[in-house]
């Protein structure tokens, strides 16, 4: 169990530890890396408060606490990669809809500049 | 006024057909303005397309068979069309069969028309497993629907305005034919088939493996399923 939980300490603590970095040099944004932030500090405050981590699994049925510490973290890790399939749909939505937008208004330009040549070697 | 009326072709690579399928449907329906959405292909498909007297929306990267077919419908919308007639790029259909499909379109009423395979040869020339995977989904349509489609994945179909409005909004991005179908009928909007002529393609091989097949059933499935779910909540407010 304690050794479990030093663990998981460790893992969540070098977790934490990458998310702030990579928020640093800019490689993750601010709204991108919350939801990863909280995850990881519900697994490093579970791992160094056995008090809390045995209610909280009573709380959910699951009496030995590594396993209620397993899922904890399982169930919390697919909230935020549940919420990142969201935001990759809205920005594939985004994305689809400017590309459509960009294809249509070069499609606009080139009909202008083919009236303009036209409208040119007519005189 | 006569009606302004677009054949609309997507097209993903397809520069060995794209300039028969231009040519014939010119000489067929000359009154007709062309339009390829070309989805970012990586030959020369625009450069024939234009030659061969089409206008062509090139997007700036590959959005897939949905995605492009909304952008020309959204431009079709922009641009005022009346009627707009797709067909694939590949050569199976026949142009021939264009005129049958905007008279039913004008005089039945009906948003959208099919080209059907089915209905004047009863295998449409399709593989087996191909023809399995139709009568699925016709019987998953059928009580959607509320009449049954033989055809409802044909790329052979022409809409009027108000389903050109919807389409220019609302279009399923992957797979778009069956799902298109769905979001009509959420709209009350009404459908018709028509028999078409179906040919071999022109040039290349088609993309459908058995692992696609079942991916493709599975994304439709739950597209529909979408489209239901939003038709029930649109009609209990």
């Amino acid at each position: 169990m304690e050794r479990l939980l030093t663990v998981s300490l460790v893992l969540s603590g070098c977790l934490i530890v990458a998310i702030l970095y990579s928020l640093r040099r800019a490689h993750i944004r601010v709204e991108y890396s919350l939801s990863w932030l909280a995850a990881a500090i519900v697994v490093f405050v579970l791992s160094l408060w056995d008090a809390g981590l045995v209610t909280l699994g009573r709380f959910i049925g699951i009496a030995y606490p590594p396993a209620a510490l397993a899922s904890i973290t399982i169930c919390v890790f697919v909230v935020v990669l549940y919420r990142l399939s969201m935001i990759v749909s809205d920005l594939k939505d985004n994305n689809v809809a400017l590309a459509q937008k960009v294809a249509a208004l070069e499609f606009h330009l080139h009909r202008l500049e083919d009236g303009r040549e036209a409208a040119t070697s007519r005189r | 006024m006569s009606d302004r009326i677009l054949l609309l072709i997507p097209a993903f690579n397809e520069e060995e057909s794209i300039g028969h399928v231009i040519v014939e449907a010119r000489q067929i329906v000359p009154e007709l303005d062309i339009l390829v959405t070309n989805d970012c292909s990586t030959d020369s498909t625009a450069m024939v397309a234009r030659r061969a007297g089409a206008q062509v929306l090139t997007v700036p990267h590959h959005l897939g068979l949905g995605g492009v077919l909304q952008a020309g419908y959204r431009l079709a919308y922009e641009l005022g069309y009346d009627y707009v007639v797709r067909i694939d790029g590949d050569g199976q259909m026949d142009p021939r069969d264009i005129p049958t499909l905007l008279s039913t379109l004008r005089t039945s009423g009906c948003e959208m028309v099919i080209g059907s395979r089915y209905l004047a040869n009863d295998d449409g020339h399709t593989s087996p497993v191909r023809g399995l995977g139709i009568r699925f989904f016709r019987a998953i349509l059928r009580p959607i629907l509320g009449k049954p489609v033989m055809d409802p994945t044909s790329g052979f179909v022409g809409v009027n305005r108000r389903a050109l409005e919807v389409f220019s909004n609302s279009f399923p991005l992957e797979y778009p034919e069956i799902e298109a179908l769905v979001v009509l009928r959420r709209r009350a909007f009404h459908f018709l088939e028509v028999p078409c002529r179906i040919r071999p393609r022109r040039a290349g091989r088609s993309t459908i493996t058995p692992m696609k097949s079942v991916y493709y059933i599975v994304h439709v499935l739950l597209g529909v399923l979408v489209n239901i779910l939003k038709f029930e909540r649109h009609r209990w407010r």
